[in-house]
């Protein structure tokens, strides 16, 4: 089922939690909804749900016009962060709910939901605790149970909402895994709300970036990671350094030294250049390029991170070295970023109230490296 | 006392007490909590079975069997049978409004729904005369069509129903605002009307909590007495419920039958205690809304 999302804005008490996101969304796409906390992303997927209506704009599941459709009419499977599981009820009976609810017409016989129930059951591999109450299961299991709750009712869009938020780190890997086989064999089109954006990378087709009440971004994992179009989104997807620079006849300055990455025709302006800590290259002696004094270093996993201080500015950024590199402290290193972007400033300045989202509005040059 | 059990296994000499408070305090606190007891309430409790069973046991009985005393035993009954249902039905509905819903006025409902706890049950009472006396405009109006409200079983009805009100809907408030809503999203999302979500998800998950706060409305509607003072008019035999009968009895020095229509009713809170500690026992996760599956 395809899924359009028009010009769809919504308030609480006057205060706008979206606005006017559109997105499109086609069939069988596994998609993630990321952001901060507040972003918007729960609002979006319940609004989908129709669990909220939108104060403007248009919901449209295929052809048709969805947005005034209760909940119970969109045939959607929805799965909470916190299950909500009927604690007075079988793992078999939380399955088979949804269908023995149906108008007496389209109900199927109880052997029938029986059935159905162990199968979906033995889809999300659970079968044989068809008896056991949700208290008795772990997290993990509830929430597979959660889900097969959902499938039962043969749902047109699948749609979860923090599914993993509330398991450890080590059950959210296997559930990940898991999760992605599920959509595989099943088709449906999914939309998951996650603020981890590991679990969106890794596992949606197409990651959709959220802040402020906004889209920022909408592309695969390696668009959104490697090709950032706002500060936002270079700050929230992986890691990234920030330098305040200044933008002269095609150049990039600091204060008062010339870096060595140009930007042939871009005008004059103050800015910010971002880039990677792990995507630089080191170089000795410096004609051109980004030198500073290691301010702090430190261990993580196979390589050694340093701080470092940039020119008069005080300005700090942090890059990877090799865990052999002899980093001591106030000793300085030179660097070269390989992929790098700028975003001017004066889009930010123009919006005070909201700097991430007018952002991307403000003139983007982005060049990579030579 | 488990705290304790399992501490005097192990060797005492090289870990400091958990409790810092000497055995002594200890006890002395202890029994200073369990005099009170005795004296406050277990003592008076035993007086009055003592009183009742003072001229032996045939007696007591026919204390009992007298007819006037079966009336209001039997209006007692009556009024509780009405209110105790119908504050049900309100309580769950108040709750019901409060908890899953966001609209004006909530904080306005919810002091309301205290109200009949803050007022006397005496002004209770009042006010019901107040409204259906013979000085009012509803009371004429509707004796003219033959209604009698005051100095009869309506009055009584309408006088427990207030003061009773608050009994059902008090204990579902905090329970289904810790539930939230959640579990009927998730109904509603697998297709269930609205009524089917109610029935098969929200009263389920309050059950326990319901029959709570329905034993605890039961226990003060039989046992009202300010209010229904006050409107019954205390015509014997006819609206004289179980605690203005033991009034009646004590004021015309029949102790004995007095004493024994009150063990009636300490019979009633006994159970009405046993109850409770059963459910609190065996539901209480379900009831202080803890539970979190």
């Amino acid at each position: 089922m395809d899924l359009s999302i028009r010009r769809v804005r919504k308030e609480f008490d006057h205060f706008p939690a979206l606005h006017d996101v559109s997105l499109d969304i086609s069939s069988g796409e596994l998609i993630a909804l990321l952001g901060p906390s507040g972003s918007g992303k729960t609002t979006l997927l319940r609004l989908i749900a129709g669990l909220e209506s939108p104060t403007a704009g248009a919901i449209f599941f295929g052809e048709e016009d969805a947005s005034h459709k209760s909940v119970q009419e969109r045939h959607v499977g929805f799965v909470f962060q916190h299950y909500a599981l009927f604690r007075h009820m079988t793992v078999a009976e939380n399955v088979g709910f949804g269908l023995k609810v149906r108008p007496s017409a389209l109900r199927p016989p109880k052997a029938e939901i029986r059935r159905r129930a162990a199968e979906l059951l033995d889809l999300v591999q659970l079968s044989g605790l068809e008896k056991r109450y949700p208290h008795q299961l772990s997290g993990g299991q509830r929430q597979r149970v959660a889900l097969a709750r959902a499938l039962a009712i043969e749902p047109l869009v699948l749609l979860l909402d923090e599914p993993f938020g509330a398991l450890d780190a080590q059950v959210r890997r296997e559930l990940r895994r898991w999760l992605r086989e599920i959509h595989e064999a099943t088709g449906h089109t999914t939309v998951f709300v996650t603020h981890d954006q590991e679990e969106a990378l890794e596992l949606a087709d197409r990651v959709v970036v959220m802040s402020q009440g906004r889209i920022e971004q909408v592309g695969t994992a390696d668009e959104v990671y490697d090709e950032p179009n706002s500060p936002f989104v270079y700050g929230f997807i992986g890691d990234s350094s920030a330098l305040p620079v200044r933008v002269e006849n095609g150049q990039l300055w600091t204060q008062d030294r010339m870096l060595g990455l140009s930007l042939p025709g871009a005008p004059d302006g103050e800015a910010v250049l971002y880039f990677r800590p792990h995507d630089v290259e080191l170089v000795d002696g410096c004609g051109g390029c980004i030198a500073g004094t290691v301010a702090a270093s430190r261990r993580v996993a196979g390589t050694r991170r340093v701080e470092l201080e940039i020119g008069g500015e005080r300005a700090r950024v942090e890059i990877e070295v090799p865990l052999d590199h002899r980093a001591s402290e106030k000793s300085r290193i030179a660097f070269k970023p390989r992929r790098w972007k700028v975003f001017y400033r004066d889009g930010v300045k123009a919006a005070p109230k909201s700097p991430h989202a007018q952002a991307h509005e403000g003139r983007i040059l982005a060049l990579t490296g030579a | 006392m488990v705290l304790e059990v399992s501490f005097a296994h192990q060797p005492a000499a090289s870990q400091p007490a958990p409790i810092t408070e000497t055995p002594v305090v200890r006890i002395v606190l202890i029994s200073a909590a369990l005099a009170f007891l005795a004296f406050f309430l277990v003592l008076p409790l035993i007086v009055v079975f003592v009183e009742a069973l003072r001229n032996g046991f045939d007696a007591y009985r026919s204390a009992l069997t007298e007819p006037d005393t079966v009336s209001a035993i039997r209006l007692t009954l009556l009024v509780a049978a009405i209110a105790v249902p119908l504050n049900l039905v309100f309580g769950v509905a108040a709750a019901w409004a409060i908890a899953k819903f966001e609209f004006k006025g909530k904080a306005f409902l919810i002091t309301l729904i205290d109200l009949p706890f803050s007022v006397s049950p005496v002004i209770s009472g009042l006010v019901y005369v107040l409204l259906f006396g013979a000085g009012s405009v509803l009371g004429p109006w509707l004796k003219s069509y033959g209604i009698e409200v005051l100095f009869a079983v309506p009055g009584i009805v309408l006088a427990t129903i207030f003061v009773t009100f608050p009994f059902v809907a008090r204990e579902l408030i905090p329970l289904m605002q810790d539930q939230g809503t959640g579990d009927e999203e998730a109904a509603l999302s697998l297709g269930a009307s609205g009524w089917q979500t109610f029935r098969l998800v929200t009263l389920p998950n309050i059950r326990w909590g319901l029959l709570y706060g329905v034993l605890l409305c039961n226990a003060r509607a039989m046992g009202e007495f300010g209010a229904v003072s006050v409107v019954s008019g205390h015509v014997r035999g006819l609206t004289n419920t179980m605690p203005l009968q033991v009034e009646i009895l004590y004021n015309e020095y029949n102790f004995a039958a007095s004493f024994a229509v009150a063990s009636l009713l300490a019979l009633l809170a006994l159970l009405t205690l046993g109850l409770k500690s059963i459910l609190e026992f065996r539901y209480g996760d379900h009831i202080a809304g803890a539970s979190k599956h």
